[in-house]
């Protein structure tokens, strides 16, 4: 640990909003794969990159008890760190359905089927990769996906393990967040980027706004 | 009956028939400490084992040394009896499976570990622990008998 690594709660709205355009243009290209996957629009929240307290982040997709399917896939290279997709049952159940083209009933507490986990692994995969190629152009950095990983589980045991980093090193977590919709289905899903704080420092170093 | 939430990284004390309440613990360890004379008992959210030597922590119920120590200190104020103090505690999981997941790296089995060592040292008896695996836990902690119930999203409640 260095002294210049970054301290999350002090993090500039200059660097806030470079995080933003980083996330929107992350996003912005995994939207368009994810369109193309399913064949119709999808629209795009406006990226926001929060600064939380630990204890409020298992709060943040509607309750820390709220059932969601999380792919979580690690991210290894010049700057590591994590990327979540999450959906809640319901939008995991239509996305499953509409890639399989059947009407499989996805019931997150009992034991799923094997073709629902891999559709879900697979979707994460592709939303992952467009992200960090995105992110890859934007800032040289070879970034390396590992294969995705599923939990059927409350938002909160999935949350927790997914910002634990930022409890190693302060009280304080960076929640990057962009949500797809897809008004006509109802399906809603949510897009964390988590870098490492070295990482983080990096990005903001290469994008320019590294001391501000 | 009054309901206190004890969020992540945090820990609260109630009495008689207060129910304390964590809810998501996955790779944390959430600890039940009771009196059962006095009908007083804490619970603590925590996320990491100890406090890293190189730092000090601005929030000592993150970790399992520290939050143990506070709840202990406010149980006491309180009017707990140390020695009649037992332990339940749930949680501690390995929530996504990658493939080249290490043991020694998995946080939730070393806080469960940490967490029992702590116990251990201050003499406080283990009663039941509903720990590992692979799902998350909400721990509700009942005052009025000390009961302990365990919901998950994929199988029956449990009582500890």
């Amino acid at each position: 640990m260095n002294n210049e690594q970054i301290n999350i709660n002090e993090l500039s709205s200059i660097q806030l909003d470079a995080l933003k355009e980083i996330a929107n243009i992350g996003a912005g290209n995994a939207a368009t794969a994810f369109s193309q996957l399913l064949e119709q629009r999808i629209d795009m929240s406006v990226p926001e990159a929060n600064i939380l307290p630990l204890s409020e982040v298992p709060e943040i997709l509607g309750g820390a008890e709220t059932l969601i399917a999380g792919i979580l896939v690690k991210v290894a290279g010049d700057a590591p760190g994590k990327i979540l997709f999450a959906l809640e049952e319901k939008s995991a159940e239509k996305l499953t359905n509409m890639l399989l083209d059947e009407k499989l009933e996805l019931d997150l507490k009992s034991k799923t089927d094997q073709i629902q986990d891999s559709t879900l692994e697979e979707i994460g995969n592709i939303l992952t990769n467009s992200y960090l190629n995105a992110l890859s152009r934007m800032t040289d950095f070879s970034l390396l996906p590992s294969v995705p990983a599923l939990a059927y589980d409350m938002a909160g045991a999935i949350l927790e393990v997914t910002f634990l980093q930022a409890g190693h090193i302060g009280d304080y977590a960076l929640v990057v967040e962009t949500e797809f919709l897809d008004g006509d289905e109802g399906i809603q899903g949510h897009f964390f980027f988590i870098p490492t704080p070295e990482s983080l420092q990096k990005i903001l170093d290469k994008l320019g706004v590294g001391k501000i | 009956m009054k309901k206190i939430r004890v969020k992540m990284a945090d820990l609260n004390i109630g009495e008689v028939d207060d129910v304390l309440i964590t809810s998501g613990l996955g790779s944390c360890v959430g600890i039940a400490l009771y009196d059962s004379r006095t009908k007083i008992g804490g619970l603590a959210h925590i996320m990491l084992p100890e406090v890293p030597t190189n730092r000090k922590s601005k929030n000592p119920a993150k970790y399992a040394d520290t939050s143990i120590e506070l709840l202990l200190k406010k149980l006491r104020q309180k009017g707990a009896n140390f020695r009649r103090l037992v332990a339940k505690i749930a949680g501690g999981a390995h929530m996504f499976k990658f493939d080249n997941s290490n043991p020694q790296m998995q946080i939730g089995a070393r806080n469960i570990e940490a967490v029992k060592k702590i116990l251990k040292e201050k003499n406080i008896r283990l009663l039941a622990e509903d720990v590992g695996k692979n799902y998350g836990r909400t721990m509700e902690f009942y005052l009025e008998n000390g009961e302990v119930l365990i919901k998950t999203v994929k199988g029956e409640d449990r009582v500890l």
